[in-house]
């Protein structure tokens, strides 16, 4: 299995990461070298074999579906590199 | 002042015999005469410390201090803190101040423990060396020339420099276990789901693990009584009572039953790091434990396991990071596809965006079956091996990882050679159980390490026995040159 340019291009834009063209064929080596290495999976029969999503089978807990946080609207939005009005700012979506 | 342990800075806070200002006070002068070197703290945070300590100071005048009361202590800064500056070493995170604590940091507030600073780490937890942190590599104190380990690099170097008297770190393929073992320390990764991961900014969710880095056992211990319970707020946390993990600290280990892996002992593990667990080993028969050969015959496939699990729940953690709520913006985007892009390919740094794309690449349409759930079948063969040895055994043991601490740059250039530092502790992490690493001797001047690893939620039994070793033997009281 290796990656060529276009499927690193492919992978980073499903990724939503910009990655300069000069970096395209070293991502590609290490990406390939990575991908070999977990190919050493595929030796091995999984038939059957239930997943393990969780070291000790516990299921997700549910919760009661009431608020139980406080509004820090501001305060949480304090981070937030572009706000307005308690709104977050991003380039125009919609014409 | 700083030689001392977590237990004697107790003992002497009790007796009066100094304050916490004092600690304080001296382990602050350490961090800014000898931190600058080591590289190990991102944010050193002495005024609030030191307002901590006279509050600590105050609470045990007025007669309610616990054992941990006025103890300084480093955060690796994959932790929340509120109004303090929490980057996981990350461009993307460089001007993001918590708006909240983690779990483990409100608790060891309410412990009364004082926070030194934020550690350094690799960038977001991924990384052996600590070499991917934006604010540059940390140095291993027992040779500047040598990677301190990594993920929790920062939080290792600080504990074996005497810089903190302790410090938490987090483990998700062996960041508390390997840099423990690089830096001569004491580390310990508990069962997953027995510390709140809230709070603790998430790489690979269904592993990642919070712990003690310590002088010894008896600290790690301590400060896991802190750290250990329930939270509501993280879905994995386990509902279950927290033990005093001192209490069975001093039970002899006569007749305790140490399975020996023999895939832990094979080709690729460094000669000097054999000989010193080995030697280790022969301590343990001399105080009366028994040896016994075991297989966990799929641990071969951790390492391509772990990169498919990790990488595809980062990928999909990391999606968090789009340069509009917290975090890194770019500079004038076009439009929102070229924010989202910009923002992450500029804010991460290269071994994070390999990551995410390895993830994103596993988790693709038509792929998801040969990777993503193939790795979730494989890890449930290598957690079966670990119950069956465990049908035989008390602990396992073996080497924390195959060589004693590498140079700067050695393995920088080459991802899938870094990946195999951790080769004998990323199974632990599949697995869930707890593990430790300890101090067992040195090669070429450089420390290394014992691995014990025990059953689910067995912390008391592997602290028990890190402790019996740790009174037979001197090697976690080794101080590295120039930080004596």
């Amino acid at each position: 299995m290796s990656l060529d340019a276009d499927e690193i291009k492919k992978i980073a834009h499903l990724a939503r990461l910009s990655i300069e063209e000069k970096d395209i064929p070293e991502y590609s080596q290490n990406l390939t070298n990575i991908l070999e290495l977990v190919e050493q999976m595929s030796a091995i029969d999984t038939n059957g074999i239930e997943p393990m999503s969780h070291p000790l089978e516990v299921a997700q807990r549910l919760r009661a579906d009431t608020v139980t946080e406080s509004d820090q609207r501001e305060h949480f939005m304090e981070n937030a590199p572009k706000a307005e009005r308690g709104l977050f700012l991003v380039p125009q979506v919609i014409e | 002042m700083h030689n001392k342990t977590v237990a004697e800075l107790s003992a002497g806070l009790q007796k009066g015999d100094f304050s916490s200002v004092e600690i304080t006070q001296s382990y602050i002068d350490r961090i800014n005469t000898l931190g600058k070197d080591l590289n190990c703290y991102i944010t050193v945070t002495a005024e609030q410390a030191l307002a901590t300590a006279r509050m600590a100071d105050q609470q045990r005048s007025q007669g309610n201090a616990g054992p941990l009361n006025g103890i300084p202590v480093a955060q690796k800064d994959i932790f929340c803190t509120q109004g303090v500056k929490t980057t996981c070493a990350s461009k993307m995170l460089d001007n993001f101040i918590a708006p909240y604590n983690a779990g483990v940091v409100e608790r060891m507030d309410t412990a009364g423990m004082v926070m030194l600073g934020k550690t350094n780490m690799d960038e977001f937890a991924m990384g052996s060396s600590n070499e991917t942190s934006y604010y540059g590599p940390v140095k291993n104190p027992w040779d500047l020339n040598a990677v301190p380990g990594g993920s929790s690099g920062g939080s290792a170097s600080a504990v074996a420099a005497q810089l903190a008297p302790i410090a938490t770190g987090t483990d998700t393929g062996g960041s508390i276990r390997q840099p423990a073992s690089l830096c001569g320390i004491t580390g310990l990764k508990p069962t997953y789901g027995r510390v709140s991961r809230y709070g603790m900014i998430a790489f690979a969710s269904s592993l990642d693990q919070a712990g003690p880095m310590a002088r010894s056992a008896e600290d790690a211990a301590l400060l896991l009584n802190a750290m250990a319970g329930f939270d509501l707020r993280d879905s994995t946390c386990i509902e279950r009572d927290v033990p005093d993990y001192t209490a069975n600290i001093n039970d002899s280990v006569k007749g305790l039953k140490i399975g020996l892996p023999k895939e832990f002992f094979a080709e690729g593990l460094d000669d000097g790091v054999a000989k010193v667990v080995q030697a280790a080993l022969a301590e343990y028969q001399k105080m009366g434990a028994e040896l016994v050969d075991i297989s966990l015959p799929n641990s071969g496939l951790s390492v391509p396991t772990y990169y498919v699990v990790a990488p595809a729940e980062c990928s999909s953690n990391l999606s968090r990071f789009d340069g509009v709520r917290y975090g890194y913006r770019c500079d004038d985007p076009v439009d929102l596809e070229d924010l989202y892009k910009r923002s992450r390919g500029e804010g991460f740094g290269t071994e994070v965006k390999r990551r995410i794309m390895i993830g994103a690449y596993a988790l693709s349409a038509g792929y998801y079956d040969a990777y993503y759930l193939k790795a979730q079948q494989i890890r449930r063969l290598i957690s079966d091996d670990f119950k069956k040895a465990f049908e035989k055994v008390d602990v396992i043991m073996g080497p924390t990882a195959p060589s004693v601490a590498f140079d700067l740059g050695e393995k920088s250039d080459d991802p899938v050679n870094m990946y195999l530092s951790d080769i004998y502790t990323i199974a632990v992490n599949l697995a869930g159980l707890p593990g430790m690493s300890i101090p067992a001797g040195f090669v070429d001047s450089r420390p290394a390490g014992l691995q014990i690893i025990g059953n689910y939620f067995d912390e008391s039994k592997i602290l028990n026995v890190a402790h019996q070793f740790q009174k037979e033997t001197n090697w976690h009281q080794q101080k590295p040159p120039g930080y004596e």
